[in-house]
């Protein structure tokens, strides 16, 4: 496709000749670039969206999660995902209105997908994208079970994960602003 | 410089409050030295010589105690650095730096100087193999090199990039003490790239592409998503960053420029550009980057930064060592457009002046403001506020609480007041 438009700008270029150097684009294009491979596209597209759209095939469950969590957060983020000194993962459920909120995986977050989009992109801190899909799966389930948002024999699939009723899914809202001194208030 | 003008911090240099003392180096009766006689040899070839073997110490070090006339110094140098008397720096945390505000003049930050944050790491990348891809709900998926991102109709622009905590803890308190440290978080360089809407063009777009996931190919794998109707008439791909390509931490080889929102969404070290219907809805858009309101929503997709000011001199930490003409400096800039005007108080906010304006006066741009101003050695508090080509005009602290509440992290523009003692000593604090 992309070679049919380069010899359409070719014939083109022949037909109108030299002036036609000068123009700014080719039919609004510059001809840059090249088209991208499945698995190139495959390799780098990791995102998760609200829908499930992106999750990969794999499943994991609460007990597998523990064990992983153990091993690759427990140490920053604490045995129970409270500790620190990492952010606080778990709790601060009912905080949100106070004086002291604190926001987590169970408090804050709208979207389950978040969390396995954002562990299988960046966590472990130390070493990145180092986890299985079968391993951000099980560990995002723990994370989620920990906040009593999961039942202890949950196994999370890309079927399942999008299901999962986060506590604060209705809390955001679009930015209003101008807020404070509207122009003409 | 005598003993104890090299005492001096930078802020009291700014001040100028010892500009006059300074001893004027007047010709030798005596013969020169053997060390001026030998650097300052005569023969064409002995100056060069005595160059290739004291380049390093020469000018610098060798001038320093002299007289600069009396001795040749330095020879050329293929990539410049700043006169050894300059300590302006950023002020660093592990994943951020803070651009020093109050050394600066005029509008540009020196790129050095461009405050950072990162959410792993500053990466290093080869542009050689560094690759954009376009893809997602596009015609045809696209790769680009540096190389071919380079070939698009280049366009070049000042912006401001503010991270959306700037100043963010001031929404506890008086909690900074010096500009830097408080409003740290916002530097304004020239931007060179191709348009992002050129780029896109190349992929076409398909029916329903309304959002715009970026990534970058740090160890965050940082992601935002952007509404592309409200970003495609500005946002730029750059490579370049005051006329050199892009420092690693501000994203080498390739950054998005929104410009006007809020820093986290000018994706560093852009790899990625996914189209899609909806937002991803990724961890720094709804754990970090929203506002907590005091009713416990949250507001998402705060993008624009709101008007905003800062007297840069004289700021929190500083001392007026004399009274009579201060000139009052900062910096003032909208998201949203031009600066229109800059007010300042001397008196905490109950009688306003209007500041001149130093022009380039540019849209979404640090915009400078200066005051003139007779300090009687009395106690003053010293604000400013900004209004932009929209009217809105920059809230005090007040106003802004009392719609927001104190839970918000970001997105913290109220007026910044710096109180000054009898003894000059200027404070932060919040009336
Ligand atoms: C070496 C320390 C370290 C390890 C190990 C680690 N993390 Fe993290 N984690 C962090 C840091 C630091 C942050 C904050 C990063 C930032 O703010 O950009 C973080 C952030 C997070 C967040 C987002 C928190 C929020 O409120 O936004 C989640 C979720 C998370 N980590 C999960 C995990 C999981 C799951 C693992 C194990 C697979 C893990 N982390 C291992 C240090 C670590």
């Amino acid at each position: 496709m992309r070679g049919q438009s380069l010899l359409f700008v070719l014939l083109v270029t022949v037909a109108v000749g030299p002036a036609d150097v000068w123009a700014a684009s080719k039919n609004g294009l510059f001809h840059l670039g090249r088209v991208a491979t499945p698995e190139e596209i495959q390799a780098w597209d990791i995102d998760v969206a609200p829908g499930g759209e992106g999750l990969p095939a794999g499943s994991g469950t609460v007990e597998e999660g523990q064990r992983v969590y153990a091993k690759h957060c427990a140490g920053c983020h604490g045995a129970t995902g409270v500790e620190g000194p990492s952010p606080k993962l778990v709790g601060g459920q009912g905080t949100l209105a106070s004086a002291h909120p604190v926001k987590t995986v169970g408090s804050y977050w709208p979207y389950a997908t978040t969390l396995f989009d954002y562990i299988y992109r960046a966590m472990p801190f130390v070493a990145p994208q180092s986890l299985t899909p079968h391993q951000v799966y099980a560990v995002t389930a723990w994370i989620l079970f920990q906040n009593g948002l999961l039942d202890k024999a949950a196994v999370l699939d890309r079927e399942t994960l999008p299901k999962v009723r986060m506590l604060n899914r209705t809390g955001f809202v679009p930015d209003p602003r101008p807020d404070v001194n509207r122009p003409g208030s | 410089m005598t003993d104890k003008n090299e005492k001096l911090t930078p802020d009291e240099r700014e001040l100028g409050v010892l500009s006059h003392d300074t001893p004027v180096t007047t010709r030798p009766k005596e013969p020169p030295t053997r060390r001026a006689f030998l650097t300052g040899a005569t023969s064409l070839f002995g100056v060069a010589a005595a160059h290739v073997l004291l380049a390093p110490f020469l000018g610098h070090a060798a001038n320093v105690s002299g007289d600069p006339t009396r001795v040749p110094g330095a020879l050329a140098t293929e990539y410049g650095r700043r006169s050894p008397f300059e300590r302006a720096k950023r002020l660093t945390k592990p994943q951020r730096s803070r651009t020093p505000l109050q050394d600066l003049h005029g509008i540009v930050t020196p790129s050095a100087l461009h405050f950072e944050r990162h959410h792993n790491g500053v990466p290093l990348i080869d542009p050689a193999k560094h690759r954009l891809l376009v893809h997602g709900l596009v015609e045809r998926p696209l790769l680009f090199t540096i190389g071919e991102l380079k070939r698009f109709p280049s366009t070049s622009r000042l912006a401001f990039v503010e991270c959306s905590g700037n100043s963010g803890k001031e929404w506890k308190g008086p909690k900074g003490k010096t500009v830097q440290e408080i409003h740290g978080l916002t530097s304004t360089s020239e931007w060179t790239g191709v348009r992002l809407a050129n780029v896109l063009s190349e992929a076409g777009l398909a029916p329903g592409a309304t959002w715009m996931l970026a990534e970058g190919s740090d160890a965050a794998a940082m992601t935002r998503s952007l509404p592309l109707n409200r970003v495609l008439d500005e946002a730029l791909l750059c490579y370049a960053q005051n006329g050199e390509p892009l420092r690693p931490e501000q994203g080498y080889p390739l950054r998005l420029l929104v410009p006007g929102y809020e820093g986290s969404t000018c994706v560093k070290w852009l790899r990625r550009l996914k189209l899609v219907a909806s937002p991803v809805m990724t961890r720094e858009e709804t754990s970090k980057y929203t506002d907590l309101m005091p009713d416990g929503t949250a507001r998402q997709f705060t993008f624009e930064v709101e008007a905003k000011s800062v007297i840069t001199t004289p700021s929190g930490g500083q001392r007026l060592k004399k009274t009579g003409y201060v000139e009052i400096r900062g910096l003032a800039w909208s998201g949203r457009g031009r600066v229109e005007k800059v007010e300042v108080s001397v008196d905490g906010g109950k009688n306003w002046r209007t500041a001149r304006l130093q022009a380039p006066i540019l849209p979404k741009c640090h915009t400078r403001f200066c005051l003139d101003w007779w300090w009687d050695g009395g106690e003053a508090v010293l604000q400013s506020r900004c209004i932009d080509e929209t009217g809105y005009r920059q809230p005090t602290r007040q106003e802004l609480v009392e719609v927001r509440g104190t839970n918000s992290y970001y997105h913290y523009n109220a007026i910044q007041s710096w109180q000054i003692d009898k003894e000059g000593n200027v404070r932060n604090v919040q009336v």
